[in-house]
């Protein structure tokens, strides 16, 4: 499977996931949120991430959409 | 007749009685609490890459490890919790990192390499927002300044609002800018020696780069040095980022949820780096030239589900594309494995793939008439692999003394650039 493919599959299928479940969603109660609460569940970067994701910035072209910075704020482009 | 009255007295004793309560005033009404130190958060993190291309070299490969970096980053974050007499929690949150690198391209400033190639950074945050448990709403704002080397300054400003609904979904925006001031750092065969600027109106300066790479402003009177060095002056040129961002998060069902976030990213001024160098297929060096704007979009998705009892798969996903012609995938997966409730592995995988903007060109491969120009690899095309594995301990009682939680993460990152860098990561919550 060439790159471009694997990712047109990859974005196609979360797409479809995302499209089908949030519609789909069942009424979840507070007392049944102990796996959603779970701490590694968080729908964020972990916190020892933070320097992780600037590096990312620096090296790479494209930055944004992941609570991170989307450009300026540093020396770099 | 006596036991009706006694009947009577009765029923209106007993009448009394279920009225002898006194009014329960609620006693138990919200009181304010002021800001008490909630938790202190301490992340610490080492990077060390090996690169042969960097943009200070114009992308040049002969000098075999001209993209070298080492970054040793520290990061203090202290958080303030209190309540408002209307019950809304407060958050103050106060922070300060301190960054250490070296960077081998950074010598080459200087044509020799004799520049300075380390510098420091500090960038301190103070954040503050306000929710309202009740009406599932909450407020923030927030800045940030940022100070190094080869710029004087960056300000950044933040306000962001978030809303729950009753469905178990949240919806967030946030508004974000920053202002940065770059200072006009030239490499040195740029800089011209014995010209004269003209600054003032009444005086003239001249700007010497020394042998450590710093420049130096001399100042010129009729074409004659009339005094010593002046304090030095570096032209800077302004860069503003303007990001708006949108977000959304479901809870599907009891082991999964989602999210889906977006921003509209504009940026303005200066967009390049001034000691970024670019050789023409001439074989002469210019510096790199980018256009003054830049719209950036980037679409993200995640979505988290807990397999079965003790593993958890973090799923997330990126499409990004902007003005300049470049467009990247990102995707990345972890899966936290619990060893016991309070320790867990957790293995991660990244994959990203970017297609270069429309004004790069390797070393040698520009020519005179193209308008923009550059050969920094972070603009090129190229893919990239990350993976690695992180440790979190977050035992209910604390580990010891005070120590809440600890987390340590240590990863390995490779370009198709040659660039390769490994990286650890420790993280630390110590509980007021």
């Amino acid at each position: 499977m060439t790159k471009s493919r694997f990712f047109t599959v990859s974005l196609a299928t979360l797409t479809a996931l995302s499209a089908f479940l949030f519609p789909s969603c069942s009424p979840v109660k507070e007392y049944q949120k102990s796996r959603i609460n779970d701490s590694e569940m968080i729908l964020a970067n972990r916190k020892v991430e933070k320097t992780e994701l600037n590096a990312q910035t620096y090296r790479e072209g494209s930055s944004g959409a992941n609570g991170g910075k989307t450009g300026g704020g540093c020396g770099c482009n | 007749m006596r036991k009706i009255c006694l009947t009577v007295v009765g029923m209106y004793l007993m009448l009394l009685h279920a009225f002898s309560q006194v009014a329960n005033t609620d006693s138990s009404g919200y009181k304010s609490k002021k800001l008490k130190l909630d938790e202190v958060n301490l992340v610490s993190s080492y990077y060390d890459q090996t690169a042969d291309k960097s943009a200070v070299m114009g992308g040049r490969t002969d000098y075999k490890g001209n993209g070298d970096v080492t970054d040793l980053a520290n990061g203090l974050d202290i958080k303030f919790i209190g309540w408002d007499p209307k019950g809304r929690k407060n958050s103050l949150s106060a922070g300060l990192g301190i960054d250490y690198h070296t960077a081998a391209s950074q010598a080459y400033v200087d044509s020799n390499g004799h520049a300075r190639n380390n510098g420091t950074r500090i960038y301190p945050t103070l954040d503050w927002s306000i929710e309202n448990g009740k009406k599932g709403t909450e407020f923030g704002l927030g800045a940030y300044y940022s100070a190094e080397h080869n710029y004087y300054h960056s300000i950044g400003l933040n306000t962001s609002l978030s809303k729950k609904n009753h469905h178990n979904g949240e919806f967030s925006v946030k508004l974000n800018g920053y202002f940065d001031r770059i200072k006009m750092i030239l490499p040195s065969e740029f800089i011209p020696v014995d010209s004269v600027k003209n600054v003032l109106a009444t005086a003239t300066v001249i700007y010497v780069t020394t042998a450590s790479g710093r420049t130096q402003a001399l100042t010129y009177a009729n074409g004659q040095p009339v005094g010593g060095n002046s304090k030095p002056v570096i032209p800077s040129r302004a860069r503003d980022t303007y990001t708006a961002s949108f977000s959304f998060a479901q809870v599907i069902n009891q082991r999964m949820q989602g999210s889906i976030a977006m921003d509209l990213v504009y940026q303005s001024g200066y967009l390049g780096l001034p000691f970024h160098r670019v050789y023409l297929n001439t074989g002469k060096d210019t510096i790199e030239n980018l256009p003054s704007q830049r719209f950036k979009l980037p679409i993200g998705l995640r979505l988290n589900y807990f397999l079965g009892d003790n593993i958890i798969l973090r799923m997330y996903y990126r499409f990004y594309v902007d003005n300049w012609g470049m467009v990247s995938h990102t995707a990345s997966i972890e899966v936290p494995v619990k060893i016991t409730p309070f320790i867990s592995i957790s293995p991660f995988y990244r994959y990203y793939v970017q297609k270069a903007v429309n004004y790069f060109a390797p070393y040698e491969k520009h020519t005179t008439s193209d308008q923009y120009y550059t050969s920094n690899y972070a603009l090129g095309s190229f893919s990239s692999q990350s993976f690695g594995a992180g440790i979190r301990i977050a035992p209910p009682k604390g580990i010891i003394a005070g120590l809440n939680m600890l987390e340590i993460r240590y990863g390995h990152y490779t370009q198709t650039t040659d660039l390769a860098a490994c990286y650890g990561a420790g993280f630390w919550t110590i509980n007021a």
